[in-house]
């Protein structure tokens, strides 16, 4: 079964973010990018089917700026087989909406039909939790999102997810969309000789008009502010003082 | 124009408080038309029709809806579509899992986790973890919309709407319930609580995480945890608080043992009062705390507890 | 023109050894160093990614890279410990000796195994006789029918007593470097014992001990490389340690100043935090300046090791004094500029000071250092 990880090249997580003075959006320029760490777990995730046995090929896929190759190289290295570059914009300012990055997605996938999708759940820049449902309802196909634990067997596979009070099982038949929680995996480090290796495995490059996929944001931005910030608070030297501190405010 | 609120169901009963949080953003869009999608979830219509605001209910009550699975419960939505501008859900669990498919069927752009309504197309949201609040402005004719109930009062009762079941949509078929495994419990919903006590790493262990529940108990509060402790095996996964896990704005957050990420602060930095309780002075949660106290947890929590 | 910019492979060891480095080392390091704890498992951990023979030939299972690669990677490593990147260093340069001037059976023996880092060395050259001087050393190899019989001490030997097989300069013959040839000592062999771990200022989170050979019995083909040759190959193996060593302290020095970059935005004196103040800001320009020239010297000395120029072991000397010398002063810097809460340990900067001060010392002190330099100026005019 071919198993088909669509990976996002996002701000580091460790990076902390700058909104631009002048509310234009958040400053991208020179700072560390990395893959998005919920397609890190889907990246490991699909390995692991695949030494299980069960994967025969990883595709990765990687939808945005050109340098998004670097991402997608970091997933061969780790070990997927092959990567498709789809270059959908040249700013690196500019984000590719869920929407329209599932559109590009849907056409990738009806040229390599794949048994199985696993994204992320969400990506750290803009928090949208999105194209796994979106690429599910464009491709009519089932979806498990926020995964914590996948099992493949015969036509379906059977995932555990993350809901609100606690866990839900269930079934989908495949070919599925799964989206990966955090606690699906802790994925790996990509090895030095699997670094250099990462480099002969095959890496083409598209474009967004090569699925004819109109990328023009559906969503416009009319500014970026910095949330309001908390006032200073002040440390208490006891509990004693700590409680006293509670009820003056009224919060016990 | 009109707006369809999915209403959150728990158990097939109505989750009135992320209902009428998204209700309240949802009012301010329109006539709103509540939708009721579960197993036997009459009660849950009857209870949304009381809601404050809100213009009539229409109850699907089918078996294929009980577990709140994405595709048939998105195939009803689009159903119903066409009178609809405005699609409109609490950001939990499970309408983030609906919502966005919904949005593709109708080739529009889901917006996620409004935290504002500026005008009928124009929305704030949280992006980077809560560190830039975004105002986006949708192009698309229909919006769908999860709304972020910490940031939203709760629509009040008073309302007698009229409730209209609805037949059942095609079952697209593609996928199928198995088990939840839901712990029931008597403490206040995560999300909804006035008071939240979380633990972090810095409890150390799930035998030491009763400390953490015994204060919760103590101020009538619901427990959190952070990201290291629910992947440490402390704490079960639905009490994770963050940038992706619950979101929530209580009256007071009790911090115990977090360092404060920047991925934890981005679910709780909205609280009225932060509480810090953590040995280390320089720990980053002190910057958005209220009252910070250094201290070993281990001692502080029962000193805290007995004096309660 | 001259490039300095790092390949795309360069960049990716580098993210991948600095994310080992941030995620398995960092959270960790002041404990091991509290603790003096050598963490063999995480060392493993470093070993499955290939760190543990990275410029090692890869038909034994090493990764292959040059010496320009591996200092990007031990600098990466040096800001999460440098006293784990270090010892991760010296476990390279062994690996490389074995790989370089073993026997077919000799590497196939020991450098898959090394490689992985299931399987640890050491390198032994200094006695207590012998340090700076180290052509002087006395320990004594005697053939004894098809084996040798060793006898003598080797004095703060990295990793002893933990690490699995140790590379034994010891003298064949007469007195001086041509007399010394090199030995493969496994771990429990009859005749070979440990010192207590010795009490230091920095380097906890590894031991070192002192290695005594007793009427020790090595069989003969365990010599690696000829009879005679073995200083030399000490030698050798010590211009890539000296630049990786170097590296680790790049390493260390940037951490220090990334921390104190982000300490004194927070820290108020006198109405404004220290960030604003003009004179720190000069110091804080000198500290990266001397971090950036560091960083180019110590490229140049690997790309001629790379090149195999005649130059290379000049300049490896150069980098490893002017490197080890400022990058030390760097961290110290950083300490001062922290003020008192330099000086506690939660803040890692006393760590870092302290473990970099001991590379000012090792694979050759930087007195020694400067004498290499300086023979070959004077040769050369
Ligand atoms: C993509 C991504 C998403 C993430 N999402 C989330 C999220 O949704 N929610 C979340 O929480 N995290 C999230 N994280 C993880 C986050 O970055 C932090 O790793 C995590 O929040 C740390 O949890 P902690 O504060 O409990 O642990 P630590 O950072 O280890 O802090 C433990 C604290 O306990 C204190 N302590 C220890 N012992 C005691 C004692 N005896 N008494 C008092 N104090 C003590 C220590 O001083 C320390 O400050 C995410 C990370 C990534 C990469
Ligand atoms: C923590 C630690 C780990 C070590 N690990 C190892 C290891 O794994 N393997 C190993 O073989 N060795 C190891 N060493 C030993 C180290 O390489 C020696 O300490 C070093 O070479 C200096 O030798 P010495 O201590 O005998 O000093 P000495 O040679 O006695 O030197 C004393 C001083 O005199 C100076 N000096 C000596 N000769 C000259 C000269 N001709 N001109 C100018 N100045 C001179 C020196 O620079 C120094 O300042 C380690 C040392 C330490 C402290």
């Amino acid at each position: 079964m071919k198993v088909l990880v669509p990976v996002k090249r996002v701000i580091d997580y460790n990076v902390k973010v700058r909104v631009k003075a002048d509310g234009s959006g958040v400053d991208l320029a020179n700072v560390k990018m990395s893959m998005n760490p919920f397609d890190e777990i889907a990246v490991e995730e699909a390995i692991r089917l695949k030494e299980a046995g069960v994967a025969t090929e990883i595709v990765a896929v990687s939808i945005g700026v050109k340098q998004a190759q670097e991402t997608l190289r970091t997933a061969l290295a780790m070990g997927a087989d092959r990567a498709i570059l789809v270059v959908a914009a040249d700013d690196v300012h500019q984000d590719i909406e869920p929407l329209a990055v599932a559109k590009i997605l849907k056409g990738v996938i009806d040229a390599e039909e794949p048994g199985l999708v696993i994204a992320g759940k969400q990506a750290i820049d803009n928090d949208m939790n999105a194209t796994g449902q979106m690429l599910a309802a464009l491709l009519g196909w089932g979806q498990a999102t926020f995964a914590s634990e996948l099992t493949v067997e015969g036509d379906h596979a059977t995932v555990t997810r993350e809901v609100d009070g606690g866990l839900q099982t269930i079934k989908v038949t495949l070919p599925a969309i799964v989206t990966a929680d955090l606690r699906l995996n802790e994925p790996r480090y990509a090895s030095l000789p699997n670094i250099m290796k990462a480099k002969k495995k095959p890496m083409e490059e598209k474009t967004a008009a090569d699925y004819g996929v109109d990328v023009t944001p559906r969503l416009q931005v009319v500014g970026t502010a910095e949330p309001a910030a908390r006032q200073a608070g002040e440390m208490v030297g006891s509990v004693d003082e700590l409680v006293a501190k509670l009820k003056a405010a009224g919060a016990i | 124009m009109a707006v369809l609120l999915l209403a959150e169901l728990t158990g097939g009963a109505l989750a009135v408080d992320a209902t009428a949080k998204a209700l309240s953003a949802a009012k301010q869009l329109g006539d709103v038309t509540v939708l009721c999608a579960g197993a036997s979830c009459a009660d849950a219509a009857g209870a949304a029709a009381e809601l404050d605001g809100v213009a009539r209910v229409l109850c699907a009550d089918d078996a294929i809806y009980g577990n709140g699975l994405a595709e048939p419960v998105a195939a009803l939505i689009v159903s119903l579509a066409g009178e609809y501008e405005h699609f409109v859900a609490p950001a939990t669990a499970s309408a983030k899992n609906i919502m966005p498919r919904v949005a593709a069927l109708l080739d529009v752009m889901v917006i996620s986790d409004v935290s504002g309504v500026v005008s009928g197309d124009t929305f704030e949201r949280p992006v980077y973890a809560g560190n830039a609040i975004q105002t986006v402005k949708s192009t698309d004719a229909k919006k769908v919309l999860t709304i972020r109930t910490s940031t939203f009062d709760a629509a009040g009762a008073g309302g007698s709407a009229a409730v209209e079941p609805i037949g059942a949509a095609a079952d697209p078929g593609l996928s199928e319930w198995v088990e939840d495994k839901v712990a029931a419990s008597d403490r206040p919903e995560l999300t909804s609580a006035g008071v939240v006590v979380s633990g972090g790493r810095g409890v150390g262990s799930e035998e030491n995480f009763a400390l953490i529940e015994q204060l919760a108990d103590k101020l009538g509060a619901a427990v959190g945890a952070s990201r290291a402790a629910v992947d440490s095996g402390y704490a079960p996964n639905d009490w994770q608080v963050g940038q992706t896990g619950k979101v929530v704005a209580p009256a007071l957050y009790v911090a115990v043992g977090i360092s404060g990420a920047i991925q934890h602060l981005a679910g709780m930095k909205d609280s009225k009062i932060i509480v810090a309780i953590n040995k280390d002075e320089d720990a980053p949660i002190f910057q958005v705390a209220d009252y910070g106290l250094v201290a070993d947890l281990f001692k502080a929590v029962p000193e805290l507890i007995d004096k309660l | 023109m001259i490039d300095f910019t790092p390949s795309e492979d360069q960049l990716a060891f580098r993210e991948m050894a600095e994310g080992f480095a941030l995620n398995e080392l960092r959270p960790n390091a002041i404990e091991w160093d509290e603790a003096k704890h050598f963490p063999t498992d995480v060392l493993a951990q470093a070993g499955a990614l290939g760190l543990g023979a990275i410029y090692t030939r890869d038909d034994v299972g090493g990764s292959g890279l040059g010496r320009v690669d591996s200092v990007m990677i031990f600098e990466a490593l040096a800001k999460g410990c440098p006293t784990i990147a270090a010892y991760i260093s010296i476990h390279n340069m062994c690996c490389w000796m074995i790989d370089t001037y073993g026997t077919g059976d000799q590497r196939a023996a020991w450098c898959p195994k090394l490689a992985t880092m299931d399987t640890l060395a050491s390198y032994c050259l200094t006695e207590p006789g012998a340090g700076s001087d180290a052509s002087a050393l006395s320990t004594r190899a005697v053939k004894d029918g098809d084996d040798y019989l060793l006898t003598g001490q080797k004095q703060f030997i990295s990793g002893a007593g933990t690490s699995d097989v140790y590379i034994v300069m010891a003298r064949t013959g007469d007195a001086g470097p041509g007399g010394i040839s090199a030995f493969l000592v496994e771990k429990d062999t009859p005749g070979l014992s440990f010192g207590a771990n010795e009490r230091k200022m920095g380097w906890n989170a590894q031991p070192t001990r002192t290695v005594n050979m007793d009427n020790m019995r090595v069989p003969a083909a365990n010599m690696l490389g000829a009879e005679g040759k073995g200083f030399n190959i000490a030698m050798s193996g010590l211009n890539g340690g000296r630049i990786n060593i170097a590296a680790c302290s790049l390493g260390g020095a940037q951490a220090a100043l990334d921390a104190t970059v982000a300490y004194m935005r927070d820290r108020k004196a006198f109405g404004k935090a220290l960030i604003a103040m003009p004179t720190l800001q000069f110091r804080l320009a000198e500290m990266a300046t001397k971090v950036e020239v560091a960083r180019t010297i110590l490229w140049r000395a690997a790309s001629s090791l790379d090149a195999k120029a005649p130059e290379a072991t000049t300049l490896c000397a150069m980098a490893k004094q002017f490197v080890t010398d400022e990058c030390f002063n760097v961290a110290n810097d950083a300490l001062q500029l922290h003020g008192g809460y330099g000086y506690l340990s939660e803040y890692g900067i006393e760590k870092i000071v302290r473990d970099l001060r001991v590379h000012q010392i090792l694979e050759g002190t930087n007195e020694i250092m400067r004498l290499i330099v300086s023979r070959s100026v004077i040769a050369e005019n």
